[in-house]
């Protein structure tokens, strides 16, 4: 199996707080990989260095074998670094989201961030704006009709795909909420990645929406080729579908491995009930 | 059902036929020193300024307030370069030159373009000050690059006013003598063909991109739309037309100084694109439109002494003006139009919904 995704010693401090202390882990092409852990734990902003908004403190991050992100404390940090492996890493590469969403690394939000003006049709036709083949004249003049076209074809496949299509000249604030999530997914494919890093998918949905979901992102994976690395709260979508899990703890990995290592791991366990006052 | 629906779209484009039609025959019969004949010129000006404005403030969510100043830059520039040779000694008489062969010539510049260019050089101009002024000022957000926006205005006019560069831009002393248009239509022609491309440009992908910022700039970023470079196109563009908005502002005012491109000429921009609809294009040209009629000629009679006893005078609409931009701001929270575009078919329907009685009501709750 290839290897996809990569995090090496990937540190991210905030002033004094060290958000993410010296993960590392790997993604495989075709894995649907589970990063969990208690709220707080640094999951999301793991995430946000992945995809290039923060720019971590120390360490790197590959894609398809190349570094995409790379730094080592400097200015200010470098009094203050509280993390290992300082002096490991000596490039300083730093990506925008928009230059790592063009590689092929596509992003869902914990908090829903659909652009609530549009209709759900346009959500998905922003997001291919990024692969256009016209520039400003072209587009403007609408030189580039074919193009338009093609790209409002395919948007309503995908839609079709995802089953919103009967809904797709409505705002897309206006959909319930299972329907919001779903958008937000399919907006990122619209971005055709290899990648897609899904940030709590099950968040706020009742138990028959998760198991929907479930077969949602199982049917994506196969039908486009993807290799998926989420983050999620339901255990029982995490045991049911995850190939391997990271759990990480106070920024810190704590365990790594199947669902079944995973379920019966005592840190686990413990991070997530807490630990009894008379240990 | 499967009856055959009423093509709207005519309508619309007749209503803008009969628009222009109606301009043409204002143009006949209309005598140069008429009010409305001002007003008309002065509305169409606006309406590219404040369309233009639409597009960055309303469209893209930069909330900018340079307006002003790259109206100054085009109006400038359209002068500077128009002037005709033999003029510009009188124009220029207290910055004169001497040239080469020991004659004495008004002004640095004596290179006279056609109008037409030099109305393009105009936005041209503004867009290039625009690109140098986004790449520091581009990476504010929200009030930060309103403040900063409007400082450079500011400075620009400053500049423009400075002695040092009075061989180019005549000091704080008029331009004068160069060429303009003593008619309407070609500001509607002119006016109209910038908004229509403005149209077609958010209407196109990077108008969806430019709606993707405004509502969201995080996951616009994360959706592969590079923030810098859209914003800077939307900078410059909409810098661009305000420039050639500048450039009409130069022809309607007959003579140029900097002195009115102050803030407050950014505001009243500003004030057409809210009483307009953030968001909306057409919106922005109603509402120029009615306020250069408003501020200019339907109230100039409360100016005279004596109409309402005791409280009429020289200044006295400016008073009721704000009053009904008040009540107008108090009562369209968010403008005439909203971020809807005109259409007939909207307002049949929404006619046909107030006979109905029903509809509209739960409309409006919401």
């Amino acid at each position: 199996m290839k290897n996809l995704l990569k995090l090496e010693d990937v540190t991210m401090q905030f002033g004094g707080v060290v958000a993410v202390n010296n993960l590392s882990l790997e993604v495989n092409e075709g894995e649907i990989v589970s990063l969990i852990g208690p709220n707080g734990a640094g999951k999301t902003t793991a995430f946000n260095v992945v995809t290039g908004v923060y720019e971590p403190t120390n360490g790197r991050v590959s894609f398809d074998g190349k570094a995409i992100v790379e730094s080592y404390p400097h200015g200010k940090m470098n009094r203050l670094y509280a993390g290992e492996n300082k002096g490991v890493y000596k490039k300083h590469i730093v990506k925008t989201p928009d230059k790592i969403t063009k590689l092929g690394i596509a992003r869902t939000f914990q908090n829903i961030r659909l652009f609530k003006s549009m209709t759900v049709l346009e959500n998905v036709l922003v997001a291919m704006h990024m692969r256009r083949k016209s520039n400003l004249f072209t587009a403007t003049f609408m030189l580039n009709y074919k193009e338009e076209k093609a790209n409002k074809q395919k948007a309503l496949d995908l839609l079709d795909k995802v089953g919103l299509l009967d809904v797709k000249d409505e705002l897309a604030t206006s959909l319930p909420y299972g329907k919001q999530r779903r958008l937000e997914i399919a907006r990122a494919l619209a971005t055709e990645p290899t990648l897609l890093l899904l940030d709590e998918p099950a968040a706020g949905m009742n138990p028959q929406e998760t198991a929907e979901l479930t077969q949602f992102i199982y049917r994506i994976r196969d039908e486009f080729g993807l290799t998926i690395f989420m983050i999620e709260h339901h255990m029982d979508l995490v045991m049911d579908i995850s190939d391997r899990i990271y759990v990480i703890d106070f920024g810190k990995m704590i365990a790594s491995g199947v669902p079944a290592e995973i379920q019966n791991n005592e840190l686990v366990i413990k991070a997530y009930l807490g630990v009894s006052e008379d240990e | 059902m499967k009856t055959k629906k009423f093509n709207y779209r005519i309508v619309d484009v007749a209503l803008l036929i009969a628009l222009f039609a109606l301009v043409f025959l204002a143009d006949q019969f209309l005598p140069t020193y008429d009010i409305k004949f001002k007003v008309l010129q002065k509305g169409a000006v606006f309406a590219l300024v404040a369309v233009s404005m639409n597009l960055l403030n309303g469209f893209t969510g930069l909330f900018s307030l340079g307006q002003a100043g790259f109206m100054l830059l085009g109006a400038y520039t359209y002068a500077i370069f128009t002037i005709p040779n033999e003029a510009r000694l009188s124009v220029y008489k207290y910055y004169t030159m001497t040239n080469s062969a020991g004659e004495e010539i008004g002004g640095l510049v004596q290179l006279v373009l056609p109008m037409g260019i030099a109305i393009v050089l105009a936005g041209l101009v503004a867009a290039v000050f625009a690109y140098f002024i986004g790449l520091p000022v581009l990476r504010l957000k929200s009030d930060y690059l309103a403040i900063a926006s409007l400082g450079f205005a500011e400075i620009l006019r400053a500049i423009c006013q400075w002695k040092g560069l009075g061989t180019l831009t005549n000091g704080s002393n008029q331009l004068r003598m160069y060429p303009y248009f003593n008619s309407i239509m070609p500001y509607f022609l002119i006016a109209g063909l910038c908004i229509a491309i403005i149209a077609l440009l958010i209407k196109s992908t990077y108008g969806r991109a430019f709606k993707a910022i405004r509502d969201d700039e995080v996951a616009a970023e994360a959706m592969g739309i590079n923030l810098a470079k859209h914003k800077m196109i939307s900078f410059v563009i909409s810098s661009f037309f305000a420039g050639i908005g500048g450039a009409l502002f130069a022809m309607y005012q007959n003579t140029i100084q900097a002195k009115p491109f102050t803030t407050t000429l950014t505001y009243e921009i500003l004030l057409i694109v809210v009483i307009g609809g953030i968001g909306s294009l057409s919106g922005s040209v109603i509402a120029s439109f009615l306020y250069i009629a408003c501020s200019e000629w339907w109230l100039r009679f409360l100016d005279t002494e004596g109409v309402i006893p005791g409280l009429s005078r020289n200044g006295f609409r400016l008073v009721v003006f704000s009053a009904a931009i008040m009540v107008i701001v108090l009562f369209f929270r968010r403008g005439l139009m909203g971020d809807k575009e005109f259409s007939t078919e909207r307002i049949v329907n929404g006619v046909k919904s107030i006979f109905s009685g029903k509809k509209k009501k739960t409309k409006e709750v919401e």
